[in-house]
């Protein structure tokens, strides 16, 4: 939306395909804030303690001429937002409220703990995504809203000139053409039984990508958020741990004093989920059956946490069933969030790479936010940099493809045929006549995510896995569809979205198996170790031949000096 | 369509304020009137009542007051129910005459009014 | 095992909207509502409803439980089922696409009428525009809103004239707007809203308050408007 909002504004006719109403997009989950360093908690912030911070988190294979670009454009984007009406909460100066986060220091980890995500209260993600919506009314972005976009359309050059997409409330299906497509699809937490994420986080962008037959960056690099609500799944802030909140193990011990002895409960998410699912598996686990361990919140005070966490205390006595006022919060870590995605540059342009290994662009394809790795979070994002990258990069993509449009644009048409293809998918689809229920096969398909590609991960085990879902792949391509009808047909829905969370599924877990290291979210037991000497560079997944490739990581930034690798302890 | 056309102000704030007004008006009247009952009247002395100027003058706004107040709320109420969206274009049809008989009904009460009140 | 009857409706196949008796086997456990109709579409892939968070911020799931209107993913069992029966029917007032799915767009129309973002014509500076906290408090209780439409569709003067009255959600984000010390279009905004339909429509009836799911009070704020419009015209 932010991508579109930039065209709107330069006067470009620009449609928003969406398959829930705008305001609907997972975004709106986003609690803590939006990281970056515009020096109100702390006047002497400077973006490139932040871009310190975030290579140091990405374990160093984020791109360092794109962590540059978002640490240091951030402070002007974040800046656009609050002129658009952003409600951020504030400081006693009138500036915009931040408060701590995982993973922050300043002077490039020399200067404790920074104080640098930007928050509107625990809604920061709401409060953003209305007001990019609200921003795209003013300047009557058109809305395709309740379309699902099926698959890309590529011409006889390969280039992406439009997608197929479904109007789910009529069922009609329709050839969208366009110049440029940009793809902000969100994540696929939803592979994993146990996620944050919403149901409508399925991969589409990524699958309708694989299937177009262009490769996928670092898939195998997946957050799992320390504090998961406990059975629920439903995510609560890390600004509850910024705010002075903290973790604690059947004894009522802070463990993570532990694990990280200078940031403790603030160290990177990776650190943390680790070290928790460490004190479960040694027998220090709280309830009943020992599976979690607890978020200590209520030496707070009431005041604190109603008025800095007023959504963390809903959700806590919703689906936890316990007053955070009170008593601790049940957590564990939970998948929250896709690092890889569709390989980008700066200007959010997809790429893939020739036989040299040289990035080549695909011309009309475009990808931003959680879809894209760009890569600013290489092996572990930081909190609240999701936000920022996607506000920064869709901007990004907005402005070069606004410039791009200036200079003229000439691709060539889709054919009959390149249509055909694109629609092959959903005939069959609409064809099917047997074949297996799709919401038991995506159980199975989340279950085997779950317990072979989760927090910590083994070399046969996941070979384990990937045979699993190879047997799983005919029967997903096979599911049945039996409801044929027209009319805001879900179920039409669901089956290609089990088809996206398959293809995100086995991306990751082929190149999970590939990457012979533990790095950032990535722990392998049987490579526990990080090797920088063979695996300091992207994972490349080309899906025609289910390879895993590499590609270089930036490490050239344009105005600071390269920050080069370091054993990584908070 | 209903549209605001019909409306006693065709502003909402002018017709909610004269809801609100009319509204203090008529309870101001109302307690008077009970009072009065309540101190059990004979004809005398509803008569040397009514002679006043001031008590004519009251009854009057009161009058007035209550064929504004009714027609805004019964503005309100047939723009509710009875209109295209309820009962298709017979809604219209409905709500007019409805209203012209409530117009009616209130001009009758009013030139009534008066010609009790100073007995012309 | 929970009753549920669920409202069901197909345009392609049925000439009358229908409600369905389904057995669904809880376990005896609190659920939320949305996650037993998971359990129903998990056994018919015909019934139709719409959700995504499931925690209670994106507004998908509005849908009308036992007589009330709240979302299905953060409303427990055990807050509306009264002798083990669980009546599930579409948001009321809006016409129904399919099943629990209803066509809001009359309620986004309302939404778009009041001009949801902020309007400043003074020069953006370098930084944010700075705003005190008290300020900053007054958005509180207005911003929060999910878009759900449990409110308007609440709502009998929405009901009569979903054209015309912009409804408890719309108005809410309307003073949103009129409430933000950084917005400078008040007059323009409130010049739009003296008519008798727009907002002098609500007779206070606060259905909106008792169901709004992020427990935000419209009523409150369309009073607040009501007052900045007397002021305006005194």
């Amino acid at each position: 939306m932010r991508a579109a909002l930039q065209l709107s504004q330069s006067g470009f006719k620009t449609a928003v395909i969406s398959k829930v109403f705008p305001t609907r997009s997972h975004t709106v989950s986003a609690q803590g804030g939006i990281t970056c360093a515009i020096a109100s908690a702390d006047p002497n912030d400077d973006w490139r303690w932040h871009m310190y911070d975030t290579v140091k988190g990405s374990d160093y294979i984020g791109d360092q001429d794109a962590i540059e670009y978002m640490c240091s454009v951030g402070p002007e984007a974040v800046f656009e937002l609050e002129h658009m009406g952003l409600p951020f909460s504030r400081t006693e100066e009138g500036r915009i409220y931040q408060r701590p986060f995982g993973g922050q220091s300043k002077n490039y980890g020399e200067g404790g703990q920074a104080a640098r995500t930007c928050a509107a209260a625990d809604r920061t993600g709401h409060a953003l995504l209305h007001t990019l919506y609200q921003g795209n009314l003013k300047h009557e972005t058109v809305f395709f809203n309740e379309w699902y976009a099926t698959d890309l359309i590529k011409n006889q050059d390969g280039a992406v000139v439009g997608v197929i997409a479904i109007c789910m409330e009529t069922g009609e299906t329709v050839h969208i053409k366009s110049k440029a497509t940009v793809l902000a699809t969100g994540g696929a937490g939803r592979i994993y039984a146990s996620t944050t994420n919403a149901h409508i986080n399925t991969g589409d962008g990524i699958g309708m990508v694989l299937r177009a037959g262009f490769p996928v960056q670092d898939i195998e690099m997946w957050q799992f958020h320390p504090t998961g609500i406990a059975g629920a799944g439903v995510l609560v802030t890390e600004g509850c741990r910024g705010e002075g909140g903290y973790l604690i193990n059947k004894d009522g011990e802070r463990f993570m004093e532990r694990y990280a002895p200078n940031a403790k409960d603030l160290a990177g998410r990776d650190v943390v989920a680790r070290s928790m699912v460490m004190e479960i598996l040694e027998g220090r686990g709280c309830g009943p059956n020992g599976d979690h361990v607890f978020l200590k919140l209520d030496h707070l005070g009431e005041e604190v946490l109603e008025s800095r966490l007023p959504g963390i205390c809903e959700l806590s006595r919703t689906f936890a069933h316990a007053d955070p006022v009170k008593e601790p919060v049940p957590v564990v870590p939970t998948c929250h969030y896709m690092m890889g995605g569709i390989p980008t540059n700066v200007h959010g342009q997809a790429l893939i790479v020739d036989q040299n290994g040289a990035d080549v662009v695909i011309p009309g394809l475009y990808a931003c936010g959680e879809v894209a790795c760009v890569s600013v979070h290489g092996a572990n994002r930081l909190g609240g940099n999701s936000l920022l990258d996607l506000v920064v990069f869709g901007r990004a993509s907005g402005l070069f493809i606004e410039k791009s449009l200036r200079e003229g644009v000439e691709m060539r048409d889709a054919s009959e045929s390149d249509v055909e293809h694109a629609m092959s998918r959903l005939d069959k689809l609409n064809a099917s006549t047997g074949g297996e229920n799709v919401s038991e096969l995506r159980k199975e398909l989340q279950n085997t995510m779950q317990n072979h590609f989760g927090v910590f991960r083994d070399g046969p085990f996941m070979q384990e896995g990937i045979n699993k879902l190879a047997e799983l792949r005919s029967r997903i391509e096979n599911a049945q569809l039996a409801d044929k009808s027209m009319a805001f047909n879900t179920a039409r829905i669901e089956a290609l979205e089990l088809h996206n969370l398959f293809e995100v599924a086995e991306a990751t877990a082929i190149t999970a198996e590939a990457r012979k290291e533990s790095r950032g979210a990535h722990a392998r037991n049987d490579f526990d170790s990080r090797d920088d000497e063979n695996w300091l560079c992207h994972s490349m997944y080309f899906p025609t031949d289910k390879r895993v490739g590499k590609r270089k990581v930036n490490f050239e930034p344009k105005t600071v000096d390269t920050f080069q690798p370091k054993a990584r302890v908070y | 369509m209903v549209t605001a056309v019909t409306s006693l102000g065709r502003s909402g704030l002018y017709d909610w304020l004269m809801q609100r007004v009319t509204a203090v008006i008529l309870l101001a009247y109302f307690l008077f009137i009970g009072a009065v009952v309540i101190s059990g009247p004979g004809y005398a002395e509803w008569s040397a009542l009514f002679s006043q100027t001031w008590v004519r003058v009251f009854s009057m706004l009161a009058l007035l007051s209550l064929g504004a107040h009714a027609w805004v709320g019964l503005w309100a109420v047939f723009t509710d129910y009875f209109t295209e969206r309820m009962m298709g274009s017979a809604g219209n049809v409905i709500r007019l005459v409805a209203q012209f008989v409530t117009g009616i009904i209130m001009f009758t009460y009013t030139v009534w009014g008066i010609q009790i009140l100073w007995g012309l | 095992m929970l009753q549920v009857s669920i409202y069901r409706y197909n345009p392609e196949t049925d000439a009358e909207p229908y409600m369905q008796d389904v057995q669904v086997d809880t376990g005896g456990k609190d659920l939320m509502v949305l996650d037993v109709m998971e359990m129903i579409k998990a056994q018919d892939t015909t019934v139709v409803y719409r959700r995504s968070c499931r925690e209670g911020v994106c507004g998908s799931d509005g849908v009308n439980m036992n007589g009330v209107n709240g979302l299905a993913c953060v409303t427990a069992l055990s807050k509306v089922v009264k002798n083990n029966k669980l009546v599930l029917r579409p948001l009321p007032g809006l016409p129904v696409i399919r099943d629990l799915v209803v066509d809001m767009s009359l309620f986004y129309a309302q939404y778009e009428k009041v001009q949801p973002y902020l309007q400043n014509d003074t020069p953006a500076p370098a930084i944010e525009r700075l705003q005190s906290p008290e300020e900053r408090e007054k958005l509180d209780g207005l911003y929060e809103c999910i878009l759900c439409a449990c409110c308007s569709t609440s709502c009998p003067s929405f009901w009569w004239n979903p054209d015309r009255f912009i409804g408890p959600a719309g108005l809410l984000q309307s003073y949103r707007f009129l409430a933000d010390s950084r917005d400078t279009a008040t007059e323009a905004r409130l010049a739009k809203l003296d008519d008798p339909f727009s907002v002098f429509r609500c007779h206070g009836i606060q259905n909106c308050v008792n169901v709004c799911p992020k427990g935000l009070n419209p009523t409150r704020a369309i009073g607040h408007i009501r007052n900045m419009l007397l002021t305006r015209a005194t």
